[in-house]
């Protein structure tokens, strides 16, 4: 496939290129490191995000952040979908904020920072979206965040 | 009065055009400088229960946050744990589903402008908009049996055939909403105060819709001709030929417009439907033959599927996937993780009015007050999918 | 009393004497159960059917039930589903703006008690911080339920079957 080669250059040495289910996977393998990759990305014409979500691996100590990205301006690329992945570690998760490069990422970096604790550095404001201020139980979408189940146990 | 001299204005969640979130305005005059959407009151955190429920349980859950336009919601999940379980539906069904979200759209976008009309003030608009999106819940109601919350897709297929009197009741639907198109046009599209409150106001340029990833009617509003139907053909969009609605003004009045374009461009596609829908079964061939012998009678009798005792029990192997859709409203996008249990391990479901957030926010400064309600209509945003 | 020249005083303790009778009570009555106003606060989902049930098709106007501006002219709030924390607050402060006599319908299973949200963190029951008249189950209630509970409603009123505003000690 072309254009995975072409994102095997544009990434190179920072990270992992693979194809999973039709959609290119993009494993950055330093937080720091997705800035720059995320910077060639937009020139290559992918302009928007679809999704940021975070996904908890803390029993293997780690969190994942997952961008999905696409194009609107280049009809070639809006039928591929980008799925650029970076893992934090879960005792301290911290990974640049991309709002420079994409904007739309705004209110979805936020609603991860809220849901999972994730501090996205660069952020220009990074507080509560969904909750009420006065929540007590933090981060509800991490795995240690129980709540209560249904079934013949419960 | 703050100290700079702005006032501080709140709107809802108590007020008629607020829907259910607060929002905070920043007023110079009556120019809005600073705007500053406080949401989360619907926020029930569908995302976390997801995770607690079985596959087949999810279906009803992600409809909710999307209630006026849950074909599509369904839709969108339903894709995303077919990739994951490897099944594909038969054409029957993939037929079937394509009715079911065209006519989920057209509720959809008929209950946006009757929102939009109500809040410049025109209740006929709201009145007569409403009074036909219930002609489109009675057919969906004669597909699957309920009103609003269809849960009319399942994992290979849907959950009943067409009944008999479908097509002759569709034929008479599609024949009143294109004579009710022309009183339409008269008294709601090309009326003057519809004109003067829409006209111009809130405009979107394309630079701006593509940077803040706006979706749906508001972003081909502006421009852009994406359309998720085109693009990742899924159902059975493929064999059907249709036009997608683009406009370049990217104003309130061009975002009218398509939207009622795509109930028009709806009409045809379920119209083409109908003709091509091959015969067969529903459901795929994996899960048919699991249906109890006792039950088979019935569902071939009825057209009725009796879930086979395998839905309780769905384990897709360890995967992610992402799957999307073209909603009445927007893209709908699901990522599902799987790690091989009966649950999900991780469900992010990202709705349109989330995604339209960021517009909806930018979008306002600069604006006067009275335009702001126009706005937030024009966008179709519906708070509970934007909280989920 | 009426001695000392308190007229005004008088007057008051007379109405209020003379408003529980019962002729002046029915009348009373007669008219609070066809001028139900609920409150514009669509707190959930369910505001997609209470929408449907003032279209053409449903009219709910005829019962008198028509959303209205502001909780100081209205007496009625409809519960539309889940009540999530942040939305519940806001209920409440509706709900003790309005003038009484104020009435309660709790239209959805996630109204009565979570329903499909029944394990979420974020969620409050309806009846935990509002008196509720009527419950409507259905997830969610079609628009016919939802007419059939004002009426409920409007038969417990006619009965005289509700309270009556602040009591006095007097």
């Amino acid at each position: 496939m072309e254009l995975k080669e072409r994102i095997e250059t544009i990434v190179g040495s920072t990270g992992e290129v693979r194809i999973d289910r039709g959609n290119i996977v993009v494993e950055v393998k330093e937080p720091k490191k997705i800035i720059e990759i995320a910077k060639k990305l937009k020139a290559e014409g992918f302009d928007h995000v679809k999704s940021v979500s975070g996904v908890d691996y803390s029993d293997q100590g780690y969190f994942e952040i997952v961008y999905h990205v696409s194009s609107y301006s280049t009809p070639e690329l809006a039928k591929a979908i980008l799925v650029l992945k970076v893992k934090v570690p879960s005792d301290n998760p911290r990974s640049p904020s991309l709002i420079e490069i994409w904007p739309s990422v705004e209110m979805m970096e936020r609603e991860t920072y809220e849901m999972y604790g994730i501090i996205f550095e660069g952020h220009p404001e990074l507080k509560r979206l969904f909750l009420p201020e006065e929540f007590e139980g933090v981060y509800p979408l991490r795995k240690s965040f129980k709540i209560k189940e249904e079934g013949i146990m419960a | 009065m703050s100290e700079e001299g702005y006032m501080l204005l709140q709107i809802g969640p108590q007020h008629p055009g607020s829907g259910h979130m607060r929002m905070l305005v920043k007023l110079d005059g009556d120019v809005i400088v600073d705007f500053i959407p406080d949401v989360g009151y619907v926020h029930r955190t569908v995302e976390k229960i997801a995770e607690t429920k079985l596959y087949i349980q999810n279906i009803p859950l992600l409809e909710k946050p999307i209630l006026n336009d849950s074909g599509n919601a369904n839709l969108a999940y339903i894709i995303a744990v077919e990739k994951l379980l490897d099944v594909e539906p038969p054409p029957r069904a993939q037929y079937l589903r394509t009715i079911m979200a065209e006519l989920s759209r057209i509720a959809s976008h008929l209950y946006g402008i009757g929102i939009l009309s109500i809040l410049i003030g025109s209740s006929t608009g709201f009145m007569w908009a409403f009074g036909d999106r219930e002609i489109f819940i009675h057919l969906m109601q004669m597909m699957s049996g309920a009103r609003i919350t269809y849960s009319y897709m399942v994992p290979g297929g849907v959950r009943r055939d067409l009944p008999d009197q479908f097509r002759e009741e569709f034929r008479k639907a599609a024949r009143y909403m294109r004579r009710r198109y022309k009183d339409y046009e008269k008294i709601i599209i090309k009326n003057p105060v519809t004109r003067a409150r829409l006209e111009g106001v809130g405009v979107l340029s394309r630079e701006k819709a593509i940077e803040w990833g706006t979706v749906g009617p508001n972003l081909r509003a502006s421009g852009v001709a994406y359309d998720v139907r085109k693009v990742e053909p899924y159902a059975a969009y493929e064999d059907i030929d249709f036009e997608i609605a683009v406009r370049e003004e990217g104003d309130c009045y061009a975002r009218l417009l398509v939207r009622f374009q795509e109930i028009m461009e709806s009409l045809k596609i379920i119209e083409q439907a109908l003709e091509k829908i091959p015969n067969g079964k529903i459901l795929a061939e994996k899960y048919e033959k699991m249906i109890q012998p006792r039950a088979k009678k019935l569902v071939e009798g009825t057209g009725r599927i009796k879930f086979p005792a395998i839905y309780v029990n769905l384990k897709p192997p360890k995967g992610e996937v992402f799957s999307r859709v073209e909603s009445g409203k927007g893209e709908i996008t699901v990522y599902l993780v799987s790690n091989g249990s009966p649950k999900p391990y991780r469900l992010r479901f990202v709705t349109p009015s989330f995604r339209n957030l960021l517009t909806f926010k930018n979008l306002i400064p600069g604006h006067r007050l009275a335009d702001f309600p126009a706005i937030y209509g024009s966008l179709d945003y519906f708070p509970p999918g934007a909280d989920r | 009393m009426i001695l000392i020249g308190n007229m005004e005083e008088f007057l008051r303790r007379a109405a209020k004497w003379l408003i529980e009778k019962k002729p002046i009570r029915d009348v009373r009555d007669w008219g609070i159960h066809f001028s139900l106003w609920p409150v514009h606060l669509t707190t959930a989902c369910c505001g997609v059917e209470f929408a449907a049930v003032s279209d053409p098709k449903y009219d709910a106007e005829r019962f008198g039930v028509l959303p209205f501006v502001g909780p100081r002219q209205t007496n009625f709030i409809l519960i539309e589903g889940t009540l999530t924390r942040k939305m519940a607050r806001a209920a409440r402060l509706v709900y003790e703006q309005m003038p009484e006599p104020k009435f309660v319908i709790a239209m959805g299973a996630c109204a009565i008690d979570g329903g499909i949200f029944w394990n979420s963190y974020n969620i409050v029951r309806a009846h935990e911080i509002l008196p509720v008249e009527v419950f409507i189950p259905g997830c969610p209630p079609r628009p016919e339920a939802v007419i059939q509970a004002v009426m409920k409603l409007q038969k417990k009123i006619k009965r005289g079957d509700y309270y009556y505003g602040v009591e006095r000690e007097d």
